[in-house]
């Protein structure tokens, strides 16, 4: 798609350590706006230590963030939220009691002296939807314990994106899901790319990448081992990658050959 | 494709916003999905005034329908403090002293010949003052320190009443001269005075749901649901005026009663703190924090503050309902808090549809709910039967109104997803 656009979010030589557990080591990362870009890796190759980098749960140990060109420090998730980065968790963060509208503006509600402006709200929700083209939802005021995980999932990434959002980041979002659901999530996925977003995609379903993703970053044991485009790439490829793939530093210096076995 | 979701029967294509709004419909959908609503508290309240008509003579007059309203006040005024704690998913077991320290606090301020005699009124605000700093200080170790509230509030339980018998153990009680607090619960509205309350109210509704209609965006919200709006203006209508007619018509002796200034009290709380917990960010916060904690820590809401905040409403309200009812008998006394206090104002509170594990409840739940246990109360007595039998009885409303709700919120479960 935009091939040629500078990269909304770029992390230069990310290195975090837990203890004596070396989780990233000098990763390289980026995503362009209007792109989806998967991020991979088996169970422990840091996909979520590089989210939560991003998200500001915590710092890394070195290395650089470049958001829009500038390098940033995210210390926190407001700071990720200041710039526009939000994050849909696996497990959603929806309060399940409340309605549509109002898990949508959960904790940023339109308000006058405290009191809320209900229509307002619920106008915004709806073109927010629509915009997304989330249709099966009937009532934007039933709660949201009422609609399906799909329609659960796409409020979520409705909540994520109405705050003119530039990079949102989807943890795994359909790993609780049906087939028909999926397809439904996948779809909108798809659509948030379209809608000039740069989006990340972290899944451990190879399917769902490559019904999705533009690019495909792997990661193994806390390196890069790899960026594929998906068109010119085969699920074979990536499998390796993820599986026994030698590290490769795309930026530049080479990885040492101790950790690639 | 984006619409193939089976669970949800048809799927609506270009409408998300228009919802079916015929009231008729929109009842046999929620009972379906379990969402009972304020039906069967509201059945059931005629079945037991019925019952109760029929097997006590005395029991269906007006002298004895302003008796229940100033008997539920205290309870009442707990029970909605216990809506704001139980939408949190906590708990508040030292409401019942809590009251009794409000009571004992005016008391002490008003009491005449200790040089202080300070008006009812202000004494009235030092003591919901005091019991809110008692609620800051409870709830301030449930959300920072992180004790369980059942543990903290337990603790109360036992100070508060500690503190309520060391002060009382030599007077064995103090007397409440001062008329302000008195008419919290002596108080009669003369007729003119009922009715034109009634008729406050019927219109602050009105104009509340017509308000809206003078913005562009609340035009169309209000047009779809004008049916509904003009239902519950027709309820409460019947309700105020239906209460000022019955209480109008209360005579003891040669002296006319009216409406309770007890009904009133609970009548304004109720309107202010549904408008707290449904028009407020804070009241939304609440909520949220109920239905799920870490979502509201994520969305960027202060969770402790609405804690302790929470906190500090039960207290205050506890302290208000206390003095009612230390005024109904016009002093404090070693035994003042009634022991049935803390446990009617939670049933109360549960009874009207509150769950205990946070997030689903109204406040006019707290109401409906004090009604009918002094419904019952009242009813029992009057037909005579004794204490024992009350207990039991309020015990058995209260297992079926929570298994009905279990029931229901089973099949709500099952309807969705």
């Amino acid at each position: 798609m935009n091939d040629n656009s500078a990269p909304v979010l770029e992390l230069r030589n990310i290195s975090k350590a837990f203890g004596s557990v070396q989780a990233l080591s000098e990763v390289d990362f980026e995503v362009r706006g209007g792109e989806v870009m998967a991020l991979v890796g088996d169970n422990g190759a840091g996909k979520s230590t590089l989210v939560k980098t991003v998200a500001g749960t915590h710092g890394a140990d070195s290395g650089q963030i470049l958001f829009e060109g500038e390098q940033v420090d995210i210390n926190g998730p407001k700071d990720a939220a200041r710039l526009g980065i939000e994050v849909v968790y696996q497990d959603l963060a929806l309060c399940d009691n409340l309605d549509v509208v109002q898990n949508m503006y959960l904790g940023r509600e339109v308000n006058r002296c405290e009191v809320l402006n209900e229509p307002a709200m619920e106008q915004n929700t709806l073109k927010t939807l629509k915009s997304l083209a989330v249709t099966t939802i009937r009532s934007i005021r039933q709660p949201v314990a009422t609609l399906s995980g799909g329609q659960r999932q796409s409020v979520a990434v409705a909540k994520a994106v109405q705050w003119n959002s530039k990079l949102v980041i989807l943890d795994e979002p359909t790993a609780a899901l049906g087939v028909a659901q999926t397809e439904q999530v996948l779809e909108l996925v798809r659509r948030l790319g379209q809608q000039g977003l740069a989006v990340v995609i972290i899944s451990h379903n190879l399917h769902d990448i490559f019904e999705t993703a533009d690019r495909i970053t792997v990661l193994r044991l806390g390196r890069n081992v790899g960026i594929f485009e998906r068109r010119a790439t085969t699920q074979q490829a990536v499998v390796e990658a993820i599986t026994a793939g030698v590290p490769t530093k795309i930026s530049g210096i080479p990885a040492t050959s101790a950790v690639a076995k | 494709m984006s619409t193939s979701d089976a669970t949800i029967g048809t799927p609506a294509p270009a409408g998300l916003g228009d919802e079916p709004d015929n009231l008729v419909t929109r009842t046999v959908k929620n009972i379906r999905s379990g969402n009972l609503g304020i039906v069967p508290i509201v059945v059931g309240q005629i079945f037991i005034v019925v019952f109760f008509s029929l097997k006590a003579t005395n029991f269906f007059t007006a002298v004895n329908f302003g008796n229940i309203i100033i008997q539920m006040a205290g309870t009442t005024m707990l029970a909605y403090g216990v809506v704001f704690v139980l939408l949190l998913g906590e708990i508040d077991l030292s409401i019942g002293y809590v009251a009794g320290i409000g009571a004992l606090t005016v008391s002490e301020l008003q009491l005449p010949g200790s040089g202080h005699e300070i008006n009812g009124l202000l004494a009235i605000l030092c003591a919901v003052g005091v019991c809110a700093l008692i609620g800051l200080l409870q709830g301030s170790i449930v959300a920072f320190v992180g004790v369980p509230s059942f543990v903290v509030t337990l603790a109360g339980y036992l100070i508060w009443q500690g503190v309520i018998l060391g002060r009382l153990e030599v007077p064995g009680s103090i007397i409440i001269q001062d008329r302000w607090i008195n008419y919290t619960a002596n108080y009669y509205f003369s007729p003119f005075a009922g009715w034109l309350i009634a008729t406050i109210i019927t219109a602050a509704y009105v104009l509340s749901a017509v308000i809206p209609v003078l913005t562009r965006q609340g035009r169309e919200a209000a047009l779809k649901n004008w049916i509904r709006t003009l239902a519950r203006t027709a309820g409460i209508a019947l309700a105020a005026f239906g209460t000022v007619a019955i209480c109008n018509h209360g005579i003891v002796q040669t002296r006319r009663l009216g409406l309770p200034l007890a009904g009133v009290i609970i009548v304004i709380f109720l309107i202010l703190l549904t408008f707290v917990a449904k028009r407020t960010t804070f009241g939304r916060h609440v909520y949220a924090v109920g239905g799920n904690a870490e979502a509201a820590r994520r969305a960027g809401i202060n969770v402790p503050r609405i804690r302790v905040l929470v906190f500090m409403i039960s207290s205050a309200t506890a302290a208000i309902g206390g003095i009612i009812l230390a005024a109904f008998v016009n002093s404090v006394a070693l035994t003042f808090p009634p022991g049935t206090l803390l446990l009617n104002s939670i049933a109360a509170a549960v009874i009207g549809g509150v769950s205990l594990f946070g997030g689903r409840g109204d406040v006019r739940g707290a109401l409906l709910g004090a009604l009918v246990i002094a419904t019952v109360a009242n009813g029992l007595d009057t037909a005579g039967y004794s204490n024992g039998t009350i207990y039991i009885v309020t015990g058995l409303i209260l297992l079926l109104a929570v298994t009905l709700d279990t029931v229901a919120r089973r099949l709500q479960v099952r309807s969705g997803r």
